[in-house]
């Protein structure tokens, strides 16, 4: 593994992150029945500051939820890697909400795939929209994001990797090739 | 990083690791939360096939296990051995091998002969759970006897239990010890002299034979059931006398811990092991242990079969 190429720094990652909140203002046209759902585990991350930064834009408080999409997965051996299931925090009811589904990176699609899988189970959500921080293609499925932070073709042996202060102790997104 | 669950089979507690047993009490807590969903489903199980292979009565664990497994989208066949070719003479070895041909991925067993779960485990490529074999362990009961005391009480080391009952005589009370013990407990047994079996004090355990004692210090009471349908040897005592030197009754409860901790895996003989105030009263958790008992088997079932699956996929590469 080698790191290729720092894409965002901690500044870029904040803009990118507040525009992505007036996006989502936007689209929504304010705060009514909206919520941010967060992905397990950086996404988490993510939704919360979203909604920090929606908090000062309009001075007004959206729930915030979070999804461990580990049980809806496609494939058990995949699991492996991150083998403990963690809890799903979803403490409101979804039912007419306008549901911001977030996520670090956009790839494959299966995980937001298992994300909207999960999400039905809670209740029937008005609609469900997706905000990621990067998207870096290579989609296996047909979904796209309605919010993105920033587009990055990679290829197949390189992998996008987005370090938040939370769990890692700083804020960077890299560009890593394997080898 | 905690350790990630390699094991095909679930057969008792004593081969586990402390790091191990945390990490299916981890699972646990996440699997909870799924039972109070309005959808109380999640479809990680899903085309997956799950045996209730029993050869004593049970109805309790039978369906906490068809619970747990239903909650996670396996199909779920029960086999009580009574109505089945097992009657007719079949080896247990057959029966396994006889179902697994029928492509199911695990098999829950209960079985009376101490040994029978892990025997069964060795002839079989299904994750093999134990639900209770002989006098040997009942690794489930325990799991969810620990994960409802650190629920209440926050952690499992530093605290005292105390487990009264037929100790000699029960899986519930060996797999208690060893996961208790592992995680740093300790752990006093208490009964008359008849049901404690000679040299337990090698298992990390106190004796006593004073109820009271047991209850002095204790932040929690596991209460085992006297099994009096079993009693073939005539060792037992009277019920009535059972109840007088060894029934928790209230005034007992008066001189523990005012919070000291209730706890029975049923189905309780009201009279005999506690009075009908104590298993309905406050310091009681008995019902909660039946809903964490879901959870508990939920996160078995799921680890189990994620780590089966791993051993296929290694075997194919």
């Amino acid at each position: 593994m080698k790191e290729k190429a720092k894409i965002l720094d901690k500044d870029t990652i904040g803009r990118t992150m507040m525009r992505v909140a007036h996006e989502i203002l936007e689209k929504n046209k304010g705060t009514q029945g909206l919520c941010l759902v967060g992905i397990r585990n950086r996404g988490a991350f993510l939704a919360k500051r979203l909604g920090a930064c929606i908090e000062q834009i309009e001075q007004k408080q959206v729930p915030v939820g979070i999804l461990d999409i580990t049980l809806y997965r496609d494939d058990l051996t995949l699991i492996a890697s991150q083998p403990v299931v963690h809890k799903t925090e979803i403490d409101f009811d979804l039912t007419d909400k306008n549901v911001v589904l977030v996520d670090d990176v956009l790839y494959t699609g299966r995980t937001v795939r298992a994300a909207m899988d999960a999400l039905m189970d809670f209740g029937r959500a008005n609609s469900v929209q997706l905000a990621v921080l990067v998207d870096r293609g290579h989609r296996e499925l047909p979904i796209r994001a309605d919010f993105v932070g920033k587009n990055i073709p990679t290829a197949k042996n390189e992998t996008v990797e987005v370090r938040l202060e939370e769990p890692d102790g700083k804020d960077e997104v890299v560009i890593v090739e394997k080898n | 990083m905690p350790v990630a669950w390699t094991r095909k089979d679930l057969l008792g507690l004593e081969d586990l690791s402390r790091e191990e047993i945390e990490l299916i009490l981890a699972t646990a807590e996440s699997f909870k939360e799924v039972s109070s969903r309005e959808i109380k489903k999640v479809p990680a199980l899903r085309g997956k096939t799950v045996v209730n292979l029993f050869y004593e009565p049970s109805t309790r664990t039978r369906v906490s296990f068809e619970v747990a497994a239903k909650r996670l989208s396996a199909d779920v066949i029960n086999i009580a051995t009574e109505t089945s070719s097992v009657k007719k003479g079949e080896t247990l070895i057959d029966t396994g091998r006889n179902i697994e041909a029928l492509k199911v991925d695990i098999i829950v067993m209960r079985h009376n002969y101490s040994g029978a779960a892990i025997m069964l485990a060795r002839h079989v490529h299904a994750s093999v759970v134990n639900a209770g074999d002989g006098w040997h362990e009942h690794p489930t009961q325990a799991l969810l006897d620990i994960f409802t005391l650190k629920e209440k009480l926050g952690r499992i080391s530093g605290l005292v239990v105390s487990i009264v009952g037929d100790i000699a005589h029960s899986r519930v009370a060996r797999s208690n010890i060893w996961g208790l013990t592992k995680l740093g407990a300790s752990v006093t047994v208490c009964a008359p002299p008849v049901l404690i079996p000679p040299e337990i004090e090698k298992m990390g355990v106190k004796v006593t034979h004073d109820i009271d004692e047991a209850l002095a210090n204790a932040d929690a009471v596991n209460v085992l059931r006297m099994q009096f349908e079993r009693d073939e040897s005539g060792a037992f005592p009277q019920q009535l006398e059972y109840f007088k030197k060894f029934g928790i009754t209230e005034d007992r409860l008066k001189k523990a811990k005012k919070d000291i901790i209730v706890m029975h895996p049923g189905p309780i003989n009201r009279g005999i092991e506690m009075s009908s105030e104590v298993a309905d009263g406050a310091n009681s958790v008995i019902l909660e242990q039946v809903t964490n008992g879901i959870a508990v088997r939920m996160a078995v079932l799921f680890l189990v079969a994620q780590a089966n699956e791993h051993i296929k996929h290694e075997d194919t590469d």
